[in-house]
């Protein structure tokens, strides 16, 4: 399995949630704090470095938050 | 192990976050006409014009030319300009209130005419920017501000099937419905964005793709909830599909 992990632009992120939609891991939340328009930014939650960076988050992003990044590619 | 981008905003973009509201599908769209731009290696040659309606900013978003159209005058312009300038590519980005309503003789004329351009229409059954009144796309007995008890269609009429209005003309290469409500419907709607652009290039032709869009706020439903409405009760009345490609343009895949 690829490695790999996502960066979210948290200023740019308006918490519509679709993200979290469609993580095969259920990886992407929304935080507990808010950005700087407001909003509950989603965010990585992913201590057993499960992400394969699948970019799937990054393709229903309405916003273009989130960079994907892959290891080894 | 060194770890390398696999995926971010294209060139075609700007950094200015869009005014969208949160869930809004223009972003998405946005985001899909410039990976192809970039894609195509057609940034430093390609013109949009912008409507009137929500994405009446798009001039903001897109990190290319942007001409701003009077509302629903869009194919016009993009006629102007693309027969006096042939060599560059020339797309409309139009919601169903500017083209299916206050332009709807400019779209059917454009592509009447076989205009070489291409347009992107985004249909949410909705007039957003204005406070989500009833638009000619608006199903029957959808709720909006102007029709609180639901389209009525024996005094409002029926919606407008756009993408099959326009393959019935003779100008028309290229004319297909999408929707962008999962990664994969986006994936699909990528490659119709693609093939419009491709038609273009190869002089083939009027383009359109319609994309089935949600408009969160003027439903009243969260984001995801809208993309289900989009799936379950639009694609029910419009449905997906290629509503004219000629055999240029299927030689073009």
């Amino acid at each position: 399995m690829a490695k790999g992990t996502i960066l979210i632009d948290e200023d740019r992120c308006k918490g519509c949630e679709l993200c979290t939609t469609v993580c095969p891991f259920g990886l992407v939340h929304i935080a507990n704090h808010f950005n700087a328009k407001g909003y509950r930014p989603s965010t990585l939650v992913d201590p057993e470095g499960k992400c394969t960076g699948c970019t799937l988050c990054a393709r229903i992003c309405p916003d273009v938050a989130i960079t994907v990044y892959r290891e080894g590619v | 192990m060194e770890r390398k981008v696999v995926f971010a905003k294209p060139e075609a973009l700007t950094d200015a976050p869009t005014h969208y509201c949160p869930g809004c599908t223009h972003g998405v769209v946005h985001r899909l006409i410039a990976e192809v731009i970039d894609k195509l290696g057609i940034r430093e040659i390609t013109i949009g014009i912008a409507p009137v309606g929500c994405a009446v900013l798009a001039y903001n978003y897109f990190n290319l030319d942007v001409a701003e159209a009077a509302h629903g005058r869009a194919p016009a312009m993009a006629t102007g300009l693309k027969r006096v300038q042939p060599d560059k590519v020339v797309f409309t980005y139009q919601g169903d209130g500017d083209l299916a309503a206050i332009g709807t003789a400019e779209i059917v004329h454009a592509a009447s005419r076989g205009e070489n351009i291409t347009t992107i229409f985004i249909n949410n059954a909705v007039y957003g920017m204005t406070g989500g009144q009833m638009a000619p796309t608006t199903l029957p007995g959808q709720v909006t501000t102007s029709t609180p008890f639901g389209r009525d269609v024996k005094i409002a009429g029926y919606p407008l099937r756009v993408a099959e209005l326009i393959a019935t003309t003779s100008g028309a290469a290229y004319v297909v419905r999408r929707m962008v409500t999962k990664p994969a419907t986006i994936a699909s709607a990528k490659k119709a964005i693609k093939l419009a652009f491709q038609a273009q290039r190869a002089e083939l032709g009027f383009s359109l793709v319609e994309i089935l869009s949600s408009c969160p706020t003027n439903w009243g439903l969260n984001p995801r909830e809208a993309l289900e409405w989009v799936e379950e009760n639009m694609a029910a009345y419009y449905p997906l599909g290629d509503y004219k490609v000629i055999d240029e343009v299927k030689s073009l895949k």
